[in-house]
């Protein structure tokens, strides 16, 4: 097999209408119609989805791991950003 | 009448099976993992398709097997299939030239098929045309890829398209089988999938810069049931295990 590798891309799939597509893995493909093409393929085999998105990888830009600590331990400590601090009225049902 | 019928069927149904069954030798072989599959996806739907088709069959004929029977238990001169589908894999783009220019015949086929006055098998027809137009954009996309793509890629579908093309007249094979199912009803007026399939040839072909080879020597003989040498070897493989083991299942 060659060393020549295709670009990898990130499959995301919608599994229903009106949810939102999740990443569910990554594959290999020449280009994005193709990449479609494999993503039906491994990734809906089982009926999983309804819509597919691919992003070739190398276009994700990712949060640096080594700053976690500043980018989100800040709001570990501000539990008034939860809308847990009003009384539900009552009468009001699915909360 | 209903022995045309189960003729028709079996023209169908062993078309699917044997390209099925090609396609399978595919598995675990593929180019890379994600084309091992899709081809794997492929060769499933066919054989769904002829497992649907054959159990169509037994019950019209009535004589006691069954879908499994109908696949595994017969000689090759019972099987009704195309000469094109039980033509060797070769490299993966004669395997994609042999499924294209089958999907592209397949496709107008299935679609006349639905408006049968047979309901079951306008039923079988449009389950599999949904199947077979993924397919046809699947084969299509590689043919126009490889026959567009480099020199060498270039050269070894051309010959794969030189080597079909001779199979390609039967695809369009009509006798009294057909006739007598026009005749009744069951079967549409067919003419509209020669023009169909020259279309999507012409054009896919183009795509893909590759060049009608200009011999018109034709072979034909698969819908008859006399086939070429490779169909043995392949039922010898397939029925490998039926025959070894009488009416074993897992």
């Amino acid at each position: 097999m060659s060393k020549n590798n295709w670009p990898l891309w990130e499959v995301f799939i919608r599994s229903k209408q009106g949810l939102s597509h999740k990443h569910v893995g990554s594959l290999r493909a020449a280009d994005a119609e193709m990449a479609v093409e494999n993503a039906r393929d491994v990734y809906t085999r089982r009926s999983e989805g309804i819509s597919i998105w691919v992003i070739e990888s190398k276009n994700v830009f990712a949060s640096d791991p080594n700053e976690a600590e500043s980018l989100y331990e800040p709001a570990d400590s501000k539990v008034y950003r939860h809308p847990t601090f009003y009384d539900v009225p009552d009468g009001i049902s699915h909360m | 009448m209903n022995e045309h019928l189960v003729n028709f069927l079996l023209r169908l149904g062993d078309d699917s099976l044997i390209l099925g069954h090609r396609m399978s030798e595919w598995c675990g072989h593929g180019p890379i993992l994600e084309e091992d599959i899709a081809m794997t996806n492929i060769s499933l739907d066919l054989i769904g398709q002829a497992t649907s088709i054959f159990q169509y069959a037994a019950k019209v004929e009535d004589k006691g097997r069954d879908e499994d029977d109908i696949a595994f238990l017969r000689f090759d001169k019972d099987y009704k299939n195309l000469l094109l589908v039980e033509q060797p894999n070769g490299d993966f783009g004669m395997t994609f030239m042999r499924q294209f220019l089958f999907d592209a015949y397949r496709k107008p086929l299935f679609e006349l098929l639905q408006s049968s006055s047979d309901e079951q098998l306008a039923a079988i027809a449009e389950k599999s045309l949904k199947e077979t137009k993924y397919h046809l954009k699947h084969s299509s996309e590689w043919v126009i890829r490889l026959g567009d793509g480099t020199e060498e890629s270039h050269m070894r579908v051309q010959e794969s398209l030189d080597a079909l093309w001779r199979y390609t007249a039967e695809l369009f094979y009509e006798d009294e089988v057909e006739v007598a199912l026009k005749e009744a009803g069951i079967l549409p007026n067919l003419d509209r999938v020669k023009a169909e399939w020259t279309a999507t040839v012409n054009e896919v072909l183009e795509r893909a810069t590759l060049t009608i080879p200009a011999n018109g020597w034709e072979q034909i003989g698969g819908r008859k049931g006399l086939h070429s040498e490779h169909l043995g070897f392949l039922l010898a493989e397939m029925q490998y295990m039926q025959r070894a083991y009488p009416g074993m299942k897992w």
